[in-house]
């Protein structure tokens, strides 16, 4: 059992969620006696709770957000797309995503194939991640960030993807971008988390750096929308943005206070800087547009809060409450910020801003824990943040980590795109299927039916109606 | 025998008619229209992305009526629409050549 202390003491994440939990005492006396780990009821209760936070946050916190940001011929679309990524991603983890990201270590960069089908994650704790809850609950927790993770790409090509395409993308992505990624900052032996002693408390990498240079790469290759910047393309439905934006917030304490990985001191310094930080940001990003474009607007708050839950993720566990105030109001300003120059250069149509929240956000975010990370929060911190410190060491391997995400990303995303491609005959629909919308096209559904039924209406093709 | 045909704002839908009706007119037709005059639209801004709506909705009025009620009508409705902003919106006269109640087949003035 000295054997699984030393391992813990380099893994930031699970070394934060023992000390603060004043386990100290309870690994040491474990180490002495040799006793099995003992699974921790609190800690079981409050992951599966997270859990299902987390799960929360995809249907229907972000197909919300997502649906009422689009027009309202899609929005079946976009909400199916969140909807059905839980139950697509669901059936990889068990089956193999959760062995490539967090089974046993190959050459730092994937997990191995011994946890195909879940064979050996069971109940007993598995001390290597998280040594007071049931294996199989951290493999849960853990799906749900490998859900929301593609259905977040979904903003960038949304109201013109192929949904056969939509589903082959996202299979192949989880898989060859999420898994690994996972694995290198969060898994035994990853080379950016394990080996480079990269921060990343809750999926600042992993999560939305990686979604949101997708993103781009997907808004690049599909290219733009029918009449994009010729007409007008505004929200169909801001109360559902709204409502997506709240849930998001509610559902991301178990994102970042779950990822201590136990009800501990750090969940709760975690739950203090997200709720900070995501205040900050969503003052920030409304004052900013008030004060440049004259109105302070409800989709101004609803995305600068996001901004700021997507700034504060990595640093959620290491920071301090000020620091994460800090955080998030430049989150805020500096999203806001790039959505509008997205707008005025109109290079490419990532049509819900992710690139612009998620990708810029995150990528603040990750930076901003070299700044800020310190030991007094998180004793798992063995270098501090140069705000902190004076020193560069970490700031710096923040920045290289960040450039390896990109990197992946967006390798990555060409290889998927390109083969759901091939696949589907092109990944993006016909103009006629555009111009009609998803919902019609691909679903054949309407989300909102307000026309008249019989009499050239709706008119019965099958059943018993139609007989008559 | 003319037509009246108003376009008015919205809101002052419910005052119009009432007035209307104080004067003895038994029927109209409302229509919700779409258009800009001097008034123009307004801004709309998402994510930085502006938008200009030119097109305000209205509410078109249309009352037939016979040629000596025309000035009270008109002028019910002037001052009943009116607020004196910009955007109350205009009232035409037109003549019209006959009417026809389809269920008794009357024509003319007795059709109004």
């Amino acid at each position: 059992m000295r054997g699984i202390w030393r391992k813990v003491a380099l893994r930031p994440r699970v070394m934060g969620a023992a000390v603060s939990a004043g386990a100290v005492l309870f690994y040491a006396s474990q180490a002495w006696s040799a006793e099995p780990s003992k699974i921790d009821s609190g800690d079981t209760a409050w992951m599966l709770t997270s859990a299902a936070l987390v799960l929360m946050m995809t249907a229907p916190g972000l197909a919300l957000f997502y649906g009422g940001l689009v027009r309202s011929k899609n929005v079946l679309n976009l909400l199916m797309q969140s909807f059905i990524m839980v139950a697509l991603i669901s059936i990889q983890w068990v089956l193999w995503g959760y062995s490539l990201a967090f089974g046993p270590d190959h050459a730092h960069v994937l997990g191995g194939l011994d946890w195909l089908g879940l064979r050996g994650v069971g109940l007993e704790p598995n001390a290597d991640y998280a040594a007071t809850i049931p294996h199989q609950a951290f493999m849960i927790y853990q799906a749900m960030f490998a859900i929301i993770t593609p259905a977040l790409i979904t903003g960038a090509f949304a109201e013109r993807m192929k949904f056969s395409a939509f589903l082959i993308f996202s299979l192949l992505w989880a898989t060859l971008v999420y898994d690994p990624l996972a694995h290198m900052v969060w898994g035994t032996g990853g080379l950016l988390g394990k080996v480079w002693g990269a921060l990343d408390f809750a999926g600042g990498t992993v999560v939305h750096i990686s979604s949101g240079m997708s993103a781009l790469v997907c808004a690049f290759v599909i290219g733009r929308r029918l009449g994009y910047g010729s007409e007008p393309m505004p929200p169909h439905n801001l109360p559902f943005v709204l409502a997506g934006a709240a849930l998001l917030w509610f559902g991301w304490f178990g994102f970042n206070a779950g990822s201590a990985l136990a009800a501990s001191g750090l969940a709760v310094s975690a739950f203090v800087a997200t709720n900070t930080a995501t205040a900050a940001a969503a003052l920030s990003w409304m004052f900013a547009e008030w004060i440049g474009r004259g109105k302070p607007t409800v989709l101004g708050a609803a995305s600068g809060a996001v901004a700021g839950l997507v700034a504060i993720t990595p640093a959620s566990g290491f920071v301090a409450p000020m620091p994460a105030l800090a955080i998030g109001a430049v989150a805020g300003v500096l999203c806001y910020g790039a959505c509008n120059l997205k707008t005025v250069l109109g290079w490419y149509d990532d049509a819900l801003d992710v690139v612009g929240v998620h990708g810029v956000g995150g990528t603040w975010g990750a930076v901003a824990t070299g700044l800020w990370a310190s030991t007094t929060v998180n004793s798992a911190v063995t270098t501090q943040g140069l705000l902190i410190s004076g020193e560069t060491s970490l700031v710096l391997t923040q920045i290289v980590a960040v450039l390896v995400t990109y990197g992946l990303a967006i390798v990555g995303t060409l290889v998927c795109l390109g083969i759901a491609g091939v696949l589907t005959g092109g990944v993006r629909v016909d103009e006629d299927a555009e111009f009609a919308g998803l919902d019609l096209s691909q679903h054949s559904e309407s989300a909102y039916v307000l026309a008249a039924t019989g009499a050239g209406g709706y008119e019965p093709v099958t059943g018993a109606a139609a007989e008559r | 025998m003319k037509k009246v045909e108003a376009i008015i704002k919205p809101f002052k839908l419910d005052e119009v008619k009432e007035s209307l009706s104080a004067i003895g007119i038994q029927g109209l037709t409302v229509s919700e229209v779409k258009g800009f005059g001097r008034q123009k639209g307004h801004t709309e801004l998402y994510r930085g992305a502006e938008y200009v709506v030119d097109f305000l909705p209205k509410v078109k009025l249309e009352i037939i009526v016979r040629e000596e009620q025309v000035v009270e009508v008109v002028e019910t409705i002037e001052k009943a629409a009116k607020t004196g902003r910009i955007g109350d919106g205009k009232i035409f006269v037109l003549p019209i050549d006959e009417i026809i109640r389809i269920r008794t087949g009357e024509r003319g003035g007795d059709a109004i």
